[in-house]
């Protein structure tokens, strides 16, 4: 989401975020882990940088 | 007929019709064919021969009783495995589903595919879990490219593209969620078919990501992707996603002319990190068809954003009981970017869904000004297999993520969408995406005919030694 997105963030909050949803993670798989989330945090900030009105549908819309 | 692995499901099915060959003797020559060339190919996972061969001999008896033969009669055509067949496992590239019990029915489009004559031979290897555009699987082993055994077939209907190109089959049936029949299409140089968002049914396929998911045929005409697609579009009312719309059949326009369709090429983000070869198959085919404006999509960048957020996250979701359980019996490469998945903040999905409505209002914007967009299908050929990296736009970045960054943006708005393969010399073929606006199908369709017609794309012969 901001430009620079620290190792030990990241790493402090795939911890904790793996702990509270129950997903048991071998340190060896820490690396790459943190860098999928990097992409997708950032990827997230691009997104979210856009700018649309609060009125904006999502795309996909419930039909009871 | 008999001994040609190179038929198309046209020409196969025509000879059937008229009593040339026999439904049997044909599954025989793929059976045998399959059994020479897999082994090198590593498409199948598995081989329903019984199945075939039992199906075949009700299609000879019908034909005997005078019974009118289906469009695609004694056709044999494979399926990537996540498509449930009856008897068989869905595994979905997975080890962990290959132990489910196995399907007690067959998915919508492989019965009706049988229901138009066509016979089953088996199933196609993948990329786990379809989180994957190189056709690699450590559990079944890569897929390998017909072209060069050395290099991906592309993912992850990655056996789709091996079994079609190889000359196993003339048909396939994949899935492509943000390019994976596109990708392998275009790596193996075959037509591929993606619909619609909402076309054809999804029941019975192992799903991914339920907002993005889409199915369709790969094979090595344009002729066998109409006859394919216009025997399985038709509404499913157990699938809420497929729309209730008149499906308009696809092979009577296939040889309409395409003057007075207009037609452009995408500009700025499909022109930045395409290969030379990517750009001469997109210049080769818009010369064919007289197309010299460019348009830009808005915003393409960020929708190829959009996807991968919505991707990693939904498919985490999907996951999440067997992350939790069994972690270590994923492919490392699809867990960890699952696991990633699982940690992206809700609020950023959300956004993700809102930007696609804005993406596809504009989206619609330009359909209105133009018929057909045509695009690089992937940035580059086939790479080798193992590869990590690759040269995009003058930067050494990883080459899984990267691979579908044109196929993205359009499926992210579920776009019909027709690959066609363009071999140029002294190169691996590569495929260009002819891209209509939603629902019309049968456009980008006749337009693939006609760029056919003018041999600017065709589906190369690989060299297979048998």
């Amino acid at each position: 989401m901001q430009d620079a997105m620290a190792d030990d963030d990241l790493d402090a909050y795939a911890a904790a975020g793996t702990r509270l949803l129950g997903i048991a993670v071998a340190p060896d798989w820490q690396p790459a882990i943190r860098a999928h989330l990097r992409v997708a945090l950032t990827l997230g900030g691009l997104v979210a940088g856009f700018d649309l009105p609060d009125e904006a549908e999502p795309g996909p819309v419930f039909t009871a | 007929m008999r001994s040609d692995p190179w038929a198309s499901a046209a020409a196969i099915a025509r000879a059937v019709a008229a009593g040339r060959v026999s439904a049997g003797d044909v599954v025989e020559a793929a059976l045998a064919t399959i059994a020479r060339r897999n082994p090198a190919l590593n498409a199948f996972t598995d081989v329903t021969a019984a199945r075939a061969r039992g199906r075949a001999g009700a299609v000879d008896a019908a034909l005997m009783a005078g019974v009118a033969p289906g469009p695609l009669a004694g056709v044999p055509f494979a399926v990537k495995n996540l498509f449930d067949v009856a008897g068989l496992p869905t595994r979905a590239g997975s080890r962990i589903n290959r132990e489910r019990p196995p399907a007690t029915a067959d998915a919508t489009l492989v019965a009706r595919l049988e229901a138009a004559g066509a016979i089953l031979v088996g199933a196609l290897n993948m990329g786990e879990y379809a989180y994957d555009f190189t056709g690699e699987n450590v559990h079944d082993g890569a897929s390998r490219n017909p072209h060069d055994l050395a290099r991906m077939t592309g993912g992850s209907s990655g056996g789709s593209g091996g079994a079609v190109a190889g000359g196993l089959v003339p048909l396939a049936l994949g899935s492509d969620t943000n390019g994976s029949i596109r990708v392998p299409a275009s790596f193996c140089g075959l037509f591929g078919l993606k619909p619609t968002y909402g076309r054809l049914s999804r029941v019975g396929s192992f799903p991914f990501v339920a907002s993005l998911d889409h199915l369709g045929p790969l094979a090595r005409t344009t002729e066998d992707l109409a006859l394919a697609y216009d025997a399985m579009a038709g509404t499913d009312p157990a699938d809420p996603v497929c729309q209730d719309r008149p499906a308009v059949p696809a092979l009577p326009g296939l040889g309409q002319s395409v003057e007075g369709l207009r037609i452009a090429v995408a500009g700025g983000y499909f022109r930045r990190g395409a290969a030379p070869e990517a750009l001469a198959a997109v210049r080769a085919c818009a010369e064919a068809l007289g197309a010299y404006d460019e348009v830009e999509l808005p915003e393409a960048a960020r929708a190829r954003a959009a996807a991968y957020v919505i991707t990693a996250s939904e498919g985490a979701a999907l996951h999440l009981d067997r992350l939790r359980a069994r972690p270590q019996d994923f492919d490392p490469a699809v867990r960890d970017r699952l696991i990633a998945g699982a940690l992206i903040p809700a609020a950023l999905v959300t956004r993700a869904q809102k930007f696609r409505r804005w993406y596809a209002e504009r989206i619609a914007d330009l359909f209105g000004r133009i018929d057909v967009l045509l695009a690089p299908a992937t940035p580059c050929t086939a790479p080798l297999i193992g590869q990590q990296t690759f040269v995009l736009d003058g930067q050494d970045v990883p080459l899984r993520p990267n691979i579908g960054i044109f196929t993205q943006p359009i499926s992210f708005v579920g776009l019909p969408v027709v690959t066609v393969p363009v071999a140029l010399p002294g190169s691996l073929p590569i495929g260009v995406q002819l891209i209509a606006a939603p629902w019309q199908e049968t456009v980008a369709l006749r337009v693939a005919a006609a760029l056919e017609r003018a041999g600017v794309a065709r589906a190369p012969r690989p060299n297979m030694e048998d």
